[in-house]
């Protein structure tokens, strides 16, 4: 249980490590107040998990939080054909987002290439007893003994979780959709794909606006599509979407009804010592978020993740290198298409940390405050359940460590995609390939 | 409810109370519509101990059904045993008040308004605003925008104190049913609370809520005395049509006709031309759209005796910048108020000033344009009769009817009739009539279709005689077309036509030509000819039914193909 020298202020513990069925989990969210968990997978399933109320006794000694068992599971997406152009349409759910909570039930949006779903999960405790012409069962009574009528009545049941489909927001793109995003004013919605963004409201789905339109008049002048979308958290009027290239586009709702003007973008000039063949594709922002404070746009791109300001525009004001030792491994990572990877990135609770996923199973997190990194794995075989997880490192050169990694030992087949942090709380979910880990900052667990 | 009779009347009611747990959402959505049927059997006093509990506790149902529920206990005063137990509707009218379905909680709003009218004063005090106030003050935001909905209707009947209360509730909340709340509050308090409280909405940092601010800004200025508005509304319009979000200004285009009628005619000189105005020259499309769809409503409204002098010195300027908009949905709203202008200008100015913009507009490169001056050709011929353009109209017809996108084309084919009967039968058999028979063979089959139908009002308007004359001839022509969808359509041709041409025309001239088509070689053909003899039979004399047209029925139904024989078997059962 060593604590590397590098980064005493963050220690961990493994809670628990779930299998679901065999599939690959492809989004991981957290709902408003961190008690709901989503994860969706390759298979078109979506996976609830629920924190548990109050933490058992010994846990709460130790300081740990209730832990998140599962509450629901249901089929929300199935493989779809286009007939139109003979393409299979996958039923891996791309992303999924929680609306805020309205009354009793929740609901959360979810999204395969072409359809958007809402849907609505809700508990029942209580079911209706009594028929007037059958039994329980089903049979039928004779009708003689009917002799006066009955009403129903309700009585107490065990909790059973329901989830229906409430919206189905069909036919809106043409391209595979990468993101949504629920609007602070809470009636809305964004849906991007490559060339698109359209705004839908949650109670209508036979109409959406199209408010980003990038695409050429002539396709074979295509070179940039979109990646990343998300509304400001609590500016209504305001989104950022992220490019192919590396820009950030921030455009007002207000100032017109199609935003394909951007009122702010956010580029970095490119830095002529790095450029090689591959500059462009590693360039690439394979996530955005903004931060919960609204004032700054975290996003990631193959090597590094970069905080940006959004009074600044000329480049980020953070920059945090994730692997630099790939840079000279561009090549061979384009031949297995590991180079077009993409990795999303968090905030926490605070915006004082953020983190991102990278391979071998390893998961990068950055202290703004003291511009210090550190990688931690999720792998079941090197954690026991409670244990603290040990940092790692990869070997660069220099003095080599116990436990040092090298470059071309590293696992590339275990990539740590998707990731979501508690809105809260210190607590993390990774997702790596079929596996949901679930960690917890032992030493912080409410917030610095 | 007992005895042998008692048992016949009640299987259908046990059946209603268990379908309304049935799997079949249909099922039970058919017994909550018979709810008050349910009521009955079971008498008021089990309404209110057992079947009102189970309603109340059962809102994890479809949205239909809450809603047809929501609607049924609206009426369900006398079913629970009349105004002295209307409370008893409450819980479960609170329950549906919370759902997340907005049409299921408007209608449950609706319903609790409704009743609120039967309760007593006392009623009121004890059961309703204590909803209203679990409502108000309610975890989730549904429930609260329900509660905003109630302040209204209990607010008049109940003693000060708890009016205080409800105020001091409705300043918490504050929200889009402002203006309802408005209406009811005594004036003084609209200045001092509503007011204030509309003003911070309408300069609220979120668009979507200042959009909404517009609509309240109509609703709130119909309630103040004339000079209250300058200093009290107006201040919040003139910021609101200069707002930042297209959104906003949208909205006040949109709303502008009900604005000017609450503003009164003063302060629509003085402030609502100009920013009319704005609103047709505005950077945003969408918002010129808008407003462009108001003009003629906004001119109507002028007070008379400024209205010709700020219409030509105003607003016409604009109307004609907006001709030549690059938008198109901005110019296809205006082309379809544009010609209602002509009423209000009077004859010259209409042959000056807006006869060029007409004629400029049929010739769009948009035909929605086109299609929308054409539409509403009526305005114009009142005032300077409709020669002056057939010149312009003609070409732009032929145009619209040979588009390349079908449903422009039947677009225009929906038009025909009223086209025919302005322009007139010379008019029309010079130089539409040939279009017509043209879409008889048109590619798309609903355009095909649409001709047929076309055919028919044409002759309802123009009348049998001329029908044989002209187009009757054309039409049995096409039955000895080699294309064999061509032949169809005379079969077509002759179901829509028979009725409106008459028995001897039908029987003389229609009859004989699909008897021949009996013998035709495509099988669609000939069940056709079934089809059509079993449509026409009605109208032909019943001698020629019985001699010509029932063997060759008989025939067919002998016929080699399957559909040949069902249809002439049809044919024969239906004589």
């Amino acid at each position: 249980m060593g604590e590397d020298g590098e980064s005493p202020k963050l220690n961990h513990s493994f809670l628990r490590d779930y299998v679901t069925e065999a599939d690959v989990i492809s989004t991981v969210e957290f709902n408003q107040t961190g008690d709901l968990l989503a994860t969706g997978d390759k298979g078109g399933r979506v996976v609830i998990f629920q924190r548990e109320a109050e933490a058992k006794a010994e846990a709460e000694e130790l300081g740990e939080a209730g832990e998140y068992n599962v509450y629901s599971t249901f089929q929300s997406h199935e493989p779809d054909f286009d007939y139109l152009k003979s393409l299979e349409i996958e039923e891996k759910i791309n992303k999924i987002r929680w609306l805020p909570q309205q009354n009793a039930a929740h609901f959360l949006l979810s999204t395969n290439d072409k359809t958007i779903k809402l849907w609505k999960v809700s508990e029942r405790d209580r079911r209706p007893e009594g028929y007037n012409l059958k039994d329980e069962e089903g049979r039928l009574k004779d009708i003689s003994t009917v002799t006066s009528l009955q009403v129903p009545v309700l009585k107490p049941t065990d909790l059973m979780v329901e989830v229906r489909p409430r919206r189905v927001f069909a036919n809106g793109h043409t391209y595979h959709i990468n993101s949504i995003s629920v609007n602070s004013d809470g009636e809305t919605y964004l849906s991007a794909d490559d060339l698109r963004i359209n705004m839908w409201h949650l109670d209508i789905t036979d109409r959406s606006f199209n408010i980003v339109d990038i695409k050429p008049a002539n396709m074979e002048d295509l070179t940039e599509v979109i990646t990343a979308a998300e509304f400001h958290p609590h500016h209504c009027h305001l989104f950022v979407y992220s490019s192919s290239k590396g820009t950030l586009r921030l455009c007002d709702m207000r100032a017109s009804a199609l935003c394909d003007k951007h009122a702010k973008i956010f580029e970095e000039p490119e830095d002529p010592g790095n450029r090689s063949f591959f500059s462009e594709i590693i360039s690439s922002v394979s996530d955005v978020k903004f931060s919960h404070s609204g004032r700054y746009l975290l996003t990631r791109d193959y090597l590094t993740v970069k905080v940006w300001d959004l009074n600044m525009e000329k480049g980020p004001v953070e920059t945090y290198q994730v692997h630099e030792y790939l840079r000279s491994k561009l090549c061979s990572l384009y031949e297995n298409d590991c180079i077009f990877d993409k990795f999303e990135c968090v905030w926490n609770s605070t915006d004082s940390v953020i983190m991102t996923g990278a391979y071998n199973s390893f998961f990068r997190m950055f202290d703004r405050e003291t511009g210090r990194g550190v990688t931690l794995e999720a792998w079941r075989e090197s954690s026991k359940p409670r244990a603290v997880l040990r940092t790692r490192r990869v070997y660069t050169g220099g003095r080599r460590r116990r436990g040092d990694v090298g470059v071309d030992s590293l696992d590339f087949t275990k990539k740590i995609l998707h990731m979501a942090w508690h809105p809260a709380e210190n607590i993390i979910a990774i997702a790596a390939t079929n596996n949901l880990y679930i960690f917890q900052d032992r030493v912080n667990p409410e917030n610095q | 409810m007992a005895g042998a009779e008692g048992e016949d009347s009640l299987y259908p009611i046990a059946v209603l109370i268990d379908e309304l747990r049935n799997e079949d959402v249909q099922l039970r959505l058919n017994s909550i519509k018979k709810l008050s049927t349910i009521a009955l059997a079971l008498g008021v006093e089990r309404t209110r101990t057992e079947l009102l509990p189970f309603l109340t506790d059962t809102i994890y149902d479809e949205d239909e059904v809450l809603l047809a529920l929501a609607e049924q206990l609206g009426n369900f005063t006398m079913l629970v045993g009349g105004p002295e137990y209307v409370h008893c509707l409450l819980p479960p009218l609170e329950s549906l008040a919370t759902v997340e379905e907005t049409v299921v909680r408007d209608k449950a709003v609706e319903s609790l308004r409704k009743i609120s009218q039967e309760h007593s004063p006392v009623d009121l005090e004890v059961h309703f605003e204590p909803l209203v106030k679990r409502l108000a003050s309610g975890d989730w935001f549904t429930s609260r925008t329900s509660a905003c909905g109630l302040f209204s209707v209990c607010y008049p009947r109940v003693s000060s104190t708890v009016k205080a209360e409800i105020r001091q509730h409705f300043r918490t909340l504050c929200s889009d049913d402002t203006p309802m709340f408005a209406k009811v509050l005594e004036l003084d308090y609209v200045k001092s609370d509503i007011i204030p409280l509309f003003t911070a909405l309408a300069s609220d940092e979120q668009d979507s809520v200042r959009l909404l601010a517009v609509e309240a800004c109509v609703s709130i200025a119909t309630l103040l005395p004339q000079e209250d508005l300058e200093t009290l509304v107006m201040p919040t319009l003139r910021q609101a049509a200069e707002d930042k979000s297209w959104r906003v200004r949208y909205m006040v285009a949109d709303k502008f006709s009900e604005l000017q009628k609450a503003v009164g005619p003063e302060i629509t000189k003085n402030d609502l031309v100009p920013a009319f105005q704005n609103l047709l020259k505005d950077c945003e499309a969408e918002v010129r759209a808008a407003a462009a769809n108001k003009v003629k409503e906004f001119c109507e409204n002028l007070p008379e005796d400024s209205r010709e002098n700020i219409i030509m010195t105003h607003v016409l300027p604009c109307v004609k910048e907006l001709v030549s908009d690059t938008n198109q949905h901005v110019k296809s709203a205006l082309a379809s108020v544009i010609m209602g202008l002509s009423t209000i200008l009077g004859k010259d100015n209409t042959v000056e000033h807006l006869l060029p913009l007409f004629l400029a507009q049929l010739k769009d490169e948009c035909p929605e344009v086109r299609l929308n001056i054409i539409s509403n050709l009526d305005c114009v011929n009142e005032v300077i009769g409709i020669r002056q353009l057939s010149q312009s109209l003609l070409p732009a017809i032929v145009e619209l009817a040979e588009d390349a996108k079908w449903r422009v084309r039947l677009a225009i084919i929906e038009y025909m009739p009223l086209l025919a009967g302005q322009l007139g039968v010379e008019f029309f058999d010079e130089k539409l009539n040939s279009l017509c028979m043209a879409w008889l063979v048109d590619h798309v089959y609903a355009i095909r279709e649409a001709a047929t139908c076309n055919l028919m009002k044409l002759v309802e308007k123009f009348g049998a005689e001329w029908a044989q004359n002209t187009i009757v001839p054309k039409v049995l022509g096409m039955a000895n077309d080699p294309n064999y969808l061509h032949r169809m359509t005379t079969l077509f041709c002759i179901n829509a036509l028979s009725e409106a041409c008459g028995q001897e025309i039908t029987t003389k001239h229609m009859l004989p030509v699909v008897l021949k088509m009996s013998n035709d070689q495509v099988a669609n053909v000939r069940f056709n000819v079934a089809k059509s003899l079993q449509k026409i039979g009605p109208v032909i004399d019943s001698n020629a039914l019985q001699t010509e047209v029932k063997p060759v029925l008989e025939k067919l139904a002998t016929d080699q193909d399957m559909d040949v024989k069902y249809f002439a078997q049809e044919a024969i059962s239906g004589m």
